[in-house]
């Protein structure tokens, strides 16, 4: 495979499109890049927007990689300037031999020019001003127009496109002529005035069948659909209310009796995230599949209950998907900040299992994992997702189903196993797994047991006794041991080489794209990203194999390089951090950079 | 908490009730709460209602959040499932079980500072969904196992123990009730058991949330005479604005009511509940004339108790979710997941 180069050509570039929220221009931008993924082309998008309704700044940035490279690259090689807001910003971050796009309709500062880059003026609001008549259209189909010239500039399918706002609009088929003017707009406005394509451009390829453009919380969802979940509970918040808005779209069209209109789910919007944890744990110790999609406050509130899950030993399935913290923070830029939050949540010794999806994909099999998990080990499960893989777009492989799955409910009773047992005791390790059998609420008179965060011993009695306590205590950590050995496995990529690099979720894309450029600079790494907590076997070993490693995650305090020190014997100088918080995505140069400064810094000491 | 368990007796000489279970089969661990406490009466009451009412302990599950009152669902049918949550949320934990089993008999125990200060919201939002759940408010006044701390129920001049007297107004959960548009909302008096039974089982039948705030002294901290949460107090002046009976869904009413001053209501489940008004002009079905009642009473410093209001028309919160009649918890994998057909057919629309 050949290593993305550092001009812009066919198949490989970045186009950053700067827009005011609420214009419509979300829509605009999709399409784009839906094209460019109908045409075969590997693309990935990424969409930086405020925490508004309308009028502020928002931006979209399109990666296009006939090799198949899915994180930032850092460059900007087309920027479509439509905010006069952010214009000399927009101008600025453009990378030398770029093109800039704006609305010409208006006259442009003269001071706002650089010799090194082309400026394409398109009268887009004057055009659509001419050919529209209505006032709302004129400003979305004004974002429709820009794709239109796009489509000249770059070659796209014109009949792709055609075929997508079909798709899209199949209910109002009124709206696909003015949409497809629009398109015409632009690109006839392209192709009289400038020299069309551009030297960095579109070519069909046959790299996406196979794949499909989904964002994680959607694919999460379906993870729920597919696991058999019943009960969600939940409170909007930034970036994880798409994630329940998902489950109750799939819910409304696949639980719903066609006769009867009876629902095979409840879903309940909670007062505050404290009830909705509580409303999980209730569901669980009813025996429920149930969970609740949150963010990093939401953890933060639910931590008290989060203790009672995992001292009771109640399944919960909680999905972070993590925005930029502390606080209210930056509530729609992406970060992996909760990492150490989630692994100890609640007061008095606590852990919990945590799994890290790197893309949609994995959101959806990991979900179906956690409710496995949070069942087999009767304790809180958590899903460490973030923005960027939440709410953006990405390429990835078609979600498969394995028809013979079929839920581990772990160690339940049911009513003839009660009845069998002289006597049921909750808190009783038979198996020495740590894992005890339990008993679901009406089950049977004499599976009936009282639940209580307070001190408890084997028997579920309530106890203040030293031996008592400590003896439930250190179960919990024998469990802890079942669970790493039960979590997914962390994914490895070479074992030959002295330097290694562990990372974690959506740092991922960076990471294989670094490594592939430094392999090239004669810098060989090999690459372990882990998918769960407690880290198990694997990650230790590769720890342990490698003379070096580089700790790649996106926050300021080293969350996840901080853990392994805790949980594994790795001396300190060993871990060398990588970190990338400014609430974007992280880019591949971020990793190179890292690695390569660490590298020299240590040659000349 | 108990963990001293209570001796059971044989059946021999006790009453079976309808399924074959006596008395003592509703009962739970031995309370080791002060003596004398009234928290172990309202215990008394649910375990005689429940065995009249011939429901399988079983199949009621007993949940509360942290304090004394909290701590007595361990001692009243022990052959229930329990679950003693944390401070304030007992409310989510009944919603969600209630989501996932809406056929156990749900009974929450809370006290008046689990859910008028750090529960309200949680309270306030299971009376706004009707969670079809009996709710018991063992309300005294005082924070106990902190020690006598005034909570959010303490009447304006009401003194503690040590002196202090309380300024602040109080929260009223009756009151809140009304406000909130709760569907069941009575006041007892733990010492009067020949009120509250028929008022636990009206609460039970209900479909929906049924309030049950009862006065129940507290015997170490808030029993003294400048209390008004005193026995003697809660005693002097409670005033029953309503009689309730409670006729079990076969029943054969016997008793003759004077037209007029009786009010049958029937429940969801079939029975009955009498409502003979002690206040002529009484009507427990208007909200308005409710809260007009109990202002001008409470004006008068009288505590009014019974059956203050009630509203059968109100849909439980499953009925307003339209969630399948089967619990989630019985409906069959098979029937949950829609098949890697579907999966192919739904991701058709991300290609």
């Amino acid at each position: 495979m050949s290593v993305s180069s550092s001009t812009p050509g066919v198949n490989d570039f970045v186009i950053k499109l700067a827009n005011v929220n609420g214009t419509g221009s979300a829509s605009a931008n999709g399409l784009l890049m839906k094209a460019i993924f109908r045409m075969g082309i590997p693309v990935s998008g990424k969409n930086f927007f405020p925490s508004n309704i309308q009028g502020l700044p928002t931006w979209y940035e399109i990666r296009v990689s006939g090799d198949g490279h899915l994180c930032r690259s850092g460059r900007v090689d087309i920027m479509v300037a439509m905010n006069a807001q952010t214009y000399a910003q927009d101008l600025a971050e453009l990378s030398s031999g770029g093109y800039l796009i704006y609305d010409s309709t208006w006259p442009r500062a003269r001071q706002l020019s650089r010799d090194d880059v082309q400026v394409l003026g398109i009268p887009l609001a004057k055009l659509c001003n001419e050919h529209f008549d209505n006032v709302r259209s004129r400003i979305l189909l004004k974002n429709v127009a820009y794709v239109g010239a796009l489509a000249a500039l770059l070659e796209l399918d014109l009949e792709v496109i055609r075929g997508l706002l079909a798709e899209t609009f199949a209910s109002k088929p009124k709206l696909i002529e003015p949409n497809m003017q629009a398109i015409a707009l632009g690109f006839d406005y392209a192709r009289e005035n400038f020299e069309c394509p551009l030297p960095m451009r579109c070519e069909a390829m046959d790299k996406t069948s196979g794949n499909v453009m989904i964002d994680g919380n959607t694919a999460a969802a379906l993870g729920c659909l597919y696991a058999g979940a019943t009960v969600g509970a939940w409170y909007p918040i930034t970036p994880s209310t798409s994630l329940m808005d998902a489950f109750k779209t799939f819910c409304e069209r696949y639980r719903k009796n066609e006769e009867s209109g009876e629902r095979n789910y409840c879903i309940v919007q909670a007062e505050d995230e404290l009830a909705a944890i509580g409303m999980v744990i209730g569901a669980g110790w009813c025996g429920a599949r149930a969970f609740t999609p949150t963010s990093g406050p939401g953890i933060s509130l639910m931590s008290e209950f989060i203790g009672f899950a995992y001292y009771t030993e109640i399944p919960a399935v909680i999905f972070d998907v993590q925005r930029v913290g502390p606080s209210t923070g930056m509530p729609t830029r992406t970060q992996q900040c909760d990492i150490m939050t989630c692994a100890y949540a609640s007061h008095g010794d606590t852990r919990h299992v945590l799994l890290f999806p790197a893309n949609p994909r994995e959101c959806f099999e990991l979900a179906v994992q956690a409710f496995d998990l949070a069942e087999r080990l009767q304790t809180p499960v958590f899903v460490l997702s973030d923005l960027d893989i939440g709410m953006n777009d990405w390429m990835c492989p078609l979600l498969t189903w394995d028809e013979s799955y079929r839920p581990d409910r772990g160690k339940v009773l049911d009513k003839e196993a009660v009845e069998k047992l002289e006597a049921f005791y909750r808190y009783m390790d038979v198996d020495g797994d740590g894992i005890c059998a339990r008993t679901l609420p009406g089950t049977h008179p004499r599976g009936a047991y009282f639940v209580r965060g307070s001190g408890h011993n084997n028997f579920g009695r309530y106890t203040e006794d030293a031996g008592e306590y400590q003896e439930v205590v250190d179960r919990l950590l024998t469990k802890f041991d079942t669970a790493a050995e039960l979590v997914p496995a962390p994914v490895q990529i070479g074992d030959a080489n002295e330097i290694g690099i562990i990372s974690i979720g959506s740092c991922d894309g960076a990471v294989l794209e670094a490594t592939e450029r430094l392999s090239a600079q004669g810098i060989n790494v090999d690459y372990l990203r882990v998918l769960a907590f407690p880290f198990g076997k694997a990650v230790t070993d590769f720890i342990d194999s490698h003379a070096r490693i580089f700790v790649v995650e996106q926050n300021r305090d080293a969350q996840l390089k901080n853990l392994l020190l805790m949980e594994t014997e790795t001396p300190r100088e060993k871990l060398v951090s990588v970190l990338n918080y400014s609430g974007l995505p992280m880019d591949c140069r971020c990793v190179i950079e890292g690695v390569t400064a660490a590298l020299k810094q240590g040659a000349a000491a | 908490m108990s963990y001293i368990s209570k001796p059971k007796v044989g059946k021999l000489g006790l009453k079976p009730n309808g399924i074959g279970l006596t008395l003592r089969d509703y009962e739970g661990g031995m309370s080791t709460l002060c003596a004398g406490c009234g928290h172990d009466s309202i215990t008394a009451a649910l375990i005689q209602a429940y065995f009249e009412m011939d429901i399988p302990p079983h199949r009621v599950a007993k949940v509360s959040g942290i304090g004394c009152s909290s701590k007595t669902p361990a001692y009243f049918l022990s052959s229930a499932h329990g679950l003693n949550s944390v401070h304030g949320r007992m409310p989510s934990v009944v919603t969600g079980a209630c989501a996932a089993n809406r056929d156990l008999y749900y009974v929450g125990v809370s006290g008046d500072g689990d859910s008028l200060s750090i529960g309200m919201g949680q309270f306030a939002h299971a009376m706004r969904r009707n969670l079809n759940m009996v709710y018991v408010i063992e309300n005294n006044g005082v924070y106990g196992l902190t020690k006598g701390q005034f909570s959010a129920s303490a009447d304006v001049g009401s003194q503690a123990k040590k002196g202090e007297v309380n300024q602040q107004a109080p929260i009223d959960p009756v009151l809140a009730g009304l406000a909130i548009g709760g569907t069941f909302i009575a006041r007892a008096f733990s010492g009067d058991k020949e009120q509250l039974v028929p008022l636990i089982k009206a609460a039970i039948a209900h479909d929906g949330f049924a309030l049950l705030d009862v006065l129940s002294p507290c015997v170490t901290f808030n029993d003294h005479e400048t209390s008004t949460k005193s026995y003697s107090h809660t005693r002097a002046y409670s005033h029953p604005a309503i009689h309730t009976d409670f006729i079990a869904p076969a029943a054969h009413i016997r008793a003759a009511y004077d037209h007029g001053e009786a009010m049958p209501v029937m429940m969801h489940d079939g029975s009955q509940v009498i409502l003979r008004k002690i206040d002529k002009d009484y009507d427990p079905t208007s909200r308005s004339a409710a809260f007009a009642y109990l202002e001008q009473r409470r004006k008068r410093g009288e505590i009014v108790t019974g059956l203050l209001y009630i509203n059968e028309e109100q849909k439980e919160m499953h009925a307003i979710a339209g969630s399948a009649e089967t619990p989630l918890v019985d409906i069959p994998y098979e029937d949950l997941c829609p098949g890697g057909t579907t999966l192919r057919d739904i991701l058709g629309r991300y290609a």
